[in-house]
C-alpha cells in the first residue's frame, strides 16, 4: 500500500487525509476522512490532546495543510508546554503561520445567562482562525469542556451539529475530541453525531504497568483495522502498532545462514536456519540455550551482518563475559557496530513499549539476524494471549523485513518435555530442545530438533558439549540400532577401540 | 476594595461590551433590552459598547466570546458575562450586580 499520495482516493469516493502519525495511516489505511471531522474519545490522560495536536503539525509540516487547534481545556501556555514535550514547537509553527492556536476558557462563576444565545462566536473564531492561515485541518479539544461550563445541554448539542455541518462544508479535515462515557461512547453522546470516523483510545493499567490502545471503532466507507493496536506516546510522538497488519502475506526467503555450530548447520539439511526464519531454543535451566544464541550471534557478525541481541536477565558485558568463556570475542563487533547488545528487564516498560522500542530498534539499525534472550521473562507483563500477540507482531515485523530471529525459552523442570511457555512454539519454524539427562551419575547434554518447517531435518537427539571453544556437536553412536549417549557413549567408544564393536562381537558370539 | 466599592455607588460608570453578529434578531433584541434596561435602572451612568463580530472577528479573542449574543461588564469589577438576549431582566440585574448596588445606593440617601 503506497502511503506516499497525499490524499488517497478508496473506492471511487472516499478521500482521505493521511495524518502523518506512525501506525495510525496502516490502521486506517489511509488516514481520516478528508474534508470531514472525526471524533476521538478516550478517558482524561489517555493522549486525545496530544493525537490532535501531532495530527494538526505532522499535516502542516509534512502535508503543508495549515492547522487550526482550538482547545476548552486549556491556556496558550499549557497547549505550547505538551507540543514541546512531543517535540513540537507551537510557536515557532504559529510564526510562520502553520497553526493557529486559540484558547476557549467558559468560566461558569463569571457567566449568567439570560435568555437565548447560540455560539456563533465559537463559529466566528475558527472561521477567523481558519481564513488567517487557510487551514486545511483542524482540532477541537475537548468538546465536554463546552459542556461543562455552560448548562442548555439542547442548545449545546444542536450547536455541536451546526458545527460539525458547517467543519464539513468548509472541507476542513477535522479532529474532535471527547471524553469516554459510561455506557455510551462519550459522556454527551455526541458520537451519534459523528458519522463517520470514531476512534476510541485508552489507557490502562495492569500488572501496575501503563499500556495505551487505540481502537476504530467506526469508519463509513472504508474498511479499517479492526484491533485494539497498542500505542506509544513519547518524545517523538505517537506510533501506533499496527504490526499485524502485514499478516501471513511477507514473502520468503530459500537462502540458509549458518547456526555457528557446523554439527547443528549439518543437523538442518546441511545448510542451517533459513533466512528470515523464527528459530525457538528451549530447554531447563543451564542446558546451554544462551549458548547456541551466542553462536548465531557471533557467526551473523563474522560473515559481516548485524546483529541485535536483547538480553533479558544479562547485561552486556556479562553477555560479553560469558560469550569468551566459549571461546567467542564479541567486543570488536560491538565496537564495529555490527552487534548490539541491548538489555532491559521487560518489566520496566508495558508491552506496547517493549513492542514500539523493538521496532525503533529494528528500523534504525537494519539488524539481519536478531535474539532475544530469553522471551520467557515477558510473561510477568502480560497474559500469555498477550505475550502471544506481542511475539506475533514482533514475528510479523520481523518476517516482513526478512530478519533472522532466535528466541530462547526457559521450561520449568517439571513441566512436560514439550511444554514451551507462552504457547508460541506454533509461531516458529524451527524449534530446537535441549535437555540435561542425568544418566549414570552424570549429566549429559543432549540437542534435538523438534521441528523445522520446510527442510529435512535430523531426528536424532546427539549429545552436546559446553567447551572453551564453544559448543561441540558429539557424533551420535547409532551402530546396531542403538543410541547411546554421555558417558556409556565414551565408555562405548573406547571399548570400540579396544576390541572393536563390542555389538557386533557379542553378534558374532551369539551365531557361534 | 472597600474604597473601590464606595465610588461605585457614587461616581462610577457602568463600562458594557455587549458583542453581536450581524443584523440577527437575537442581535436585535439583545441590544434594546440593554438600552432598556440600562436606562431604566443606572441612570444614564453607562456606557455600552456595541461590538459586531462580523464586522470584527478579532475582537472575539479579547473577552474569550464563544456565545452570541454576550454582554461584558468590565466595570465595576468584578467581570462578569451574560449569555444570551437579555431578556430576562432580573437575571440582567443580578448578572450587572444593579440591584444590590442601586439599593446601597438609596440607602445611602
Amino acid at each position: 500500500m503506497s502511503l506516499t499520495n497525499q490524499r488517497i482516493q478508496q473506492d471511487g469516493k472516499l478521500l482521505k487525509s493521511l495524518t502523518g502519525i506512525k501506525g495510525l495511516d496502516e490502521v486506517t489505511f489511509g488516514g481520516l476522512p478528508a474534508g470531514r471531522p472525526t471524533l476521538v474519545c478516550g478517558n482524561p490522560g489517555c493522549g486525545k490532546t496530544l493525537l490532535t495536536v501531532e495530527f494538526l503539525v505532522r499535516g502542516a509540516i509534512e502535508y503543508n495543510e495549515p492547522g487550526v487547534f482550538i482547545s476548552f481545556d486549556e491556556n496558550k501556555e499549557d497547549i505550547a508546554i505538551n507540543a514541546a514535550s512531543i517535540g513540537f514547537d507551537l510557536a515557532d509553527l504559529s510564526k510562520k503561520g502553520k497553526i493557529f492556536v486559540d484558547s476557549i476558557s467558559i468560566d461558569h462563576n463569571q457567566v449568567g445567562v439570560s435568555g437565548g444565545y447560540d455560539l456563533e462566536g465559537l463559529f466566528i473564531r475558527l472561521d477567523y482562525a481558519v481564513n488567517a492561515i487557510g487551514a486545511k485541518r483542524v482540532g477541537i479539544d475537548s468538546i465536554d469542556s463546552l459542556f461543562s461550563g455552560l448548562t442548555q445541554h439542547n442548545l449545546l448539542r444542536s450547536e455541536f451539529k451546526r458545527l460539525l455541518n458547517w467543519l464539513k462544508e468548509k472541507g476542513l479535515t477535522a479532529i474532535v475530541t471527547a471524553e469516554r462515557g459510561e455506557r455510551a461512547l462519550t459522556r454527551n453522546r455526541l458520537e451519534e453525531y459523528i458519522a463517520d470516523c470514531v476512534i476510541l483510545i485508552d489507557h490502562r493499567v495492569e500488572r501496575q504497568i501503563l499500556t495505551r490502545r487505540l481502537c476504530v471503532t467506526k469508519y463509513r466507507g472504508s474498511s479499517h483495522g479492526t484491533n485494539e493496536y497498542p500505542f506509544l506516546l513519547d518524545s517523538n510522538g505517537i506510533s501506533v502498532l499496527p504490526v499485524t497488519s502485514i499478516g501471513l502475506e511477507y514473502k520468503v526467503s530459500d537462502e540458509h545462514i549458518s547456526t555457528g555450530i557446523a554439527h547443528l548447520d549439518t543437523m538442518l539439511d546441511e545448510k542451517g536456519y533459513f533466512c528470515g526464519s523464527t528459530v525457538l531454543v528451549s530447554g531447563t535451566a543451564g542446558t546451554g540455550k544462551t549458548s547456541v544464541a551466542l553462536h548465531l550471534a557471533n557467526a551473523t557478525c563474522a560473515r559481516g551482518q548485524r546483529c541485535l541481541y536483547l538480553a533479558s536477565e544479562e547485561s552486556p558485558h556479562q553477555v560479553i563475559r560469558n560469550a569468551r568463556s566459549i571461546g567467542m570475542d564479541l567486543e570488536p563487533f560491538v565496537k564495529q557496530g555490527a552487534l548490539r547488545l541491548v538489555a532491559s528487564r521487560p518489566t520496566s516498560f508495558g508491552i506496547e513499549t517493549h513492542l514500539v522500542a523493538t521496532h525503533r530498534l529494528i528500523n534504525e539499525f537494519a539488524p539481519s539476524v536478531i535474539i532475544m534472550d530469553p522471551i520467557t521473562n515477558y510473561s510477568d507483563i502480560g497474559s500469555e494471549n498477550e505475550i502471544k500477540m506481542l511475539m506475533m507482531r514482533l514475528i510479523d515485523l520481523m518476517k516482513a523485513s526478512n530478519i533472522t530471529s532466535l528466541y530462547t525459552t526457559l521450561n520449568g523442570s517439571d513441566e512436560s518435555l514439550y511444554t514451551s511457555s507462552m504457547g508460541i512454539s506454533s509461531l516458529m519454524d524451527t524449534w530446537i530442545f535441549l535437555t540435561n539427562n542425568e544418566y549414570s551419575g552424570e549429566r549429559t547434554r543432549g540437542l534435538s530438533i523438534i521441528k523445522s518447517r520446510g527442510m529435512s531435518h535430523s531426528n536424532q537427539t546427539r549429545d552436546f558439549l559446553i567447551t572453551d571453544k564453544g559448543i561441540k556437536i558429539l557424533d551420535a553412536y547409532t551402530g546396531s540400532g542403538i543410541t547411546t549417549k554421555g558417558g556409556t557413549y565414551q565408555w562405548m567408544t573406547l571399548m570400540r577401540k579396544m576390541l572393536g564393536d563390542p555389538m557386533s562381537q557379542w553378534r558374532k558370539r551369539l551365531n557361534q | 476594595m472597600a474604597q473601590e466599592t464606595e465610588s461605585i455607588g457614587n461616581h462610577t460608570t457602568w463600562q458594557l461590551r455587549l458583542y453581536v453578529a450581524g443584523q440577527t434578531l437575537k442581535s436585535v433584541t439583545a441590544i434594546s433590552n440593554l438600552n432598556e434596561i440600562c436606562e431604566k435602572h443606572l441612570n444614564s451612568k453607562y456606557k455600552i459598547e456595541v461590538v459586531d463580530l462580523r464586522r470584527e472577528p478579532q475582537l472575539a479573542l479579547q473577552d474569550d466570546i464563544v456565545a452570541i449574543p454576550t454582554l461584558v461588564k468590565t466595570l465595576p469589577m468584578p467581570l462578569r458575562k451574560i449569555l444570551g438576549d437579555l431578556s430576562d431582566t432580573d437575571n440582567v440585574l443580578v448578572g450587572l450586580d444593579i440591584e444590590k448596588i442601586t439599593k446601597t445606593h438609596d440607602e445611602s440617601k
